[in-house]
């Protein structure tokens, strides 16, 4: 008890000194934080990916399309309970800085191959029954203040022109995890415009979605399709949902290895930034450290003493660090969500950086308890005047 | 003066430090003795070994060679752990510069050396009141030593050297921070300690008025100690 009150006093004997330290460790755990859960979002497209469907493509590059006509006989595959139409839109929203997802899909079969996104019976039909109708996530619509019944206008980048829609409902994700900035209008839309305007174009597919029964049996359904347009003009590619994401995150690998670096630099930097400080205030206490030492006290005391005040201030850094994350990442989350539709801190994260508090405090004090504990006490109170 | 009463008593201890390749002697054969309930000074010039024979002698540092026998202890048979056991149960120390822990209050500071003895809160408390009464601190036992002058910084270093009420006292240079009212002031409560309270004194003093307080006065010339 009487070590704690020392160790909180000497915490605060030099506010200015303490105070900064305590920042500083807190800015690097809320930056390690913040990091950690930006590499973590990075994969959160893999992880929330379902077990039960699969994406198929042109073997050749997502860039080329598969015809029509492969649907019918995919849906034939034994194993093959749902199949599904898609193309990326890429459409623009007044400017390019409003970028969010759009997505031409088969209306009908999207709902039940992707249960996570929640809409009413009534949305439901209303977007069935209107080929101009669009479906978007809860947060883009709040984000531009869509309401159900008005009209949006995408300009195309891949499919020119002006493409008039009319949000028909607002999804909700299932899970915290779902994306709900994403847009959604129907494909026969989009296949009928292309129809009229550029024929060549029509009956394209982007990808397929095709919805299994049994997880276990995707790899076997995967080469069954593929081996149906073996040696065709569009082969195809055919994975589960999570390899096709993980396709996507490979290709930006080196960012993510970038970034978990920084992450572990900068808990590296507040350590010695920390280190230092401790070091300065056990050289300033030598003296004191002797004469506890002359009084009988053991260099186990000592140790207690720096170890404990170095503690002290990392954990308190990392505890405003901690308390930070949460309130900085729904800002993230809330203000650049066309970036981070999803910017969850998750419980691992703030384990690791409690962790990195407690490796701060503890290196910090290593070279201090080692000065303080081997010093002599004639050595230590030669210190003095 | 008979084995019972001696306090101190050190036999051929020598002492150098190296300083680079050289070998540098501080202290040469040094043989006396301290009776029990007796106050000796130490005197000398800078340089002349009186702090490192009171640092010998006090468990703080370690002879070369010789033997240092304190009550029935051979302090030179101890390791540090032993010795700082030893300490915290026999020497009670005063600096010249009271060495008080700053974030402590006056009563914190004396409770110190208690923290390492078995007893309770409330016997430590007692203690630390008691000794707060032989300094005449009572009413500033909640100040921190920024809140004390100089003299009553002294006098809180008085009362943790004799919380623990132990057998010797050891004294470096207790007045030399202080103006010549305080000093007396102290001299005259280190006085009190050896005539009421019986304790053993060693001083390393400067000072020639500090040093009539005591009963012995020995003088220590380039590491030598002179007859008295």
């Amino acid at each position: 008890m009487f070590m704690l009150k020392l160790i909180f006093r000497n915490v605060f004997r030099h506010k200015l000194r303490s105070t900064l330290t305590v920042v500083g460790v807190a800015v690097a755990i809320l930056a390690f934080g913040l990091l950690r859960t930006l590499v973590g979002l990075w994969y959160l497209g893999v992880e929330s990916s379902s077990s039960t469907r699969l994406v198929t493509r042109n073997a050749i590059s997502l860039v080329f399309s598969l015809p029509l006509s492969y649907k019918e006989r995919i849906r034939q595959v034994p194993g093959v309970t749902g199949i599904g139409a898609m193309n990326w839109f890429g459409g623009v929203y007044i400017s390019e800085k409003n970028f969010f997802p759009n997505f031409a899909i088969e209306a009908e079969p999207f709902f039940d191959l992707y249960p996570e996104f929640r809409l009413t019976d009534e949305e439901k039909k209303s977007f069935l029954r209107d080929r101009q109708g669009a479906i978007v996530g809860r947060k883009l619509a709040k984000k531009y203040g869509w309401k159900v019944g008005d009209r949006v206008v995408l300009k195309g980048t891949i499919f020119p022109g002006q493409w008039e829609f009319t949000v028909r409902g607002i999804y909700k994700g299932a899970q915290r995890s779902t994306d709900e900035t994403q847009f959604f209008f129907s494909w026969d839309y989009l296949n009928e415009t292309m129809r009229r305007t550029v024929p060549r174009r029509a009956d394209q597919i982007g990808i397929y979605v095709v919805g299994v029964a049994n997880p276990e049996r995707a790899a076997e359904i995967s080469e069954n399709i593929d081996i149906l347009f073996k040696n065709s003009l569009a082969e195809t590619m055919t994975e589960t949902e999570k390899a096709f994401q993980l396709s996507f995150v490979a290709m930006t690998e080196a960012i993510m290895v970038a970034i978990q670096i920084v992450s572990y630099v900068v808990i590296v930097i507040i350590m010695v930034v920390a280190a230092n400080t401790m070091a300065m205030t056990a050289r300033e206490r030598i003296s004191e450290y002797a004469t506890m030492k002359s009084l009988g006290f053991k260099w186990l005391h000592i140790a207690t003493v720096i170890a404990g005040e170095s503690l002290f201030i990392a954990l308190l850094g990392g505890a405003v660090g901690v308390g930070l994350t949460f309130p900085f990442s729904g800002i993230i989350e809330r203000e650049l969500s066309q970036f981070f539709p999803v910017f969850r801190v998750e419980l691992l994260t703030t384990f690791m950086q409690i962790m990195a508090a407690v490796v701060v405090g503890t290196v910090a004090a290593i070279f201090p308890v080692w000065r303080g504990s081997t010093i002599t006490i004639a050595d230590g109170l030669r210190r003095i005047g | 003066m008979s084995e019972r009463e001696i306090a101190v008593r050190m036999s051929g201890v020598c002492k150098s430090y190296q300083r680079g390749s050289q070998n540098v002697p501080v202290l040469e054969d040094i043989n006396f003795e301290i009776a029990s309930g007796e106050f000796l000074a130490l005197m000398g010039p800078s340089g002349s070994g009186k702090s490192t024979l009171l640092n010998l002698l006090a468990g703080i540092d370690k002879a070369d060679s010789g033997i240092i026998t304190v009550g029935n202890c051979n302090i030179t048979s101890l390791d540090d752990s032993e010795l700082a056991d030893w300490r915290a149960a026999n020497v009670g120390f005063i600096f010249q510069f009271y060495n008080l822990i700053p974030v402590l209050t006056a009563f914190e500071n004396i409770e110190l050396p208690l923290l390492l003895t078995g007893l309770t809160r409330r016997e430590r408390r007692e203690h630390v009141l008691a000794a707060l009464e032989v300094v005449s601190l009572t009413d500033r036992m909640d100040h921190r030593p920024s809140q004390l002058s100089g003299g009553q910084q002294q006098r809180v270093a008085i009362a943790r050297a004799i919380i623990t009420d132990p057998a010797i006292l050891v004294a470096d240079e207790p007045t030399g921070d202080l103006d010549r009212v305080s000093a007396g002031e102290i001299m005259d409560l280190m006085d009190h300690m050896v005539s009421d309270f019986g304790k053993t004194i060693i001083m390393v003093t400067h000072d020639p008025r500090a040093a009539e307080k005591a009963h012995v006065v020995r003088h220590l010339e380039k590491g030598i100690l002179m007859e008295s």
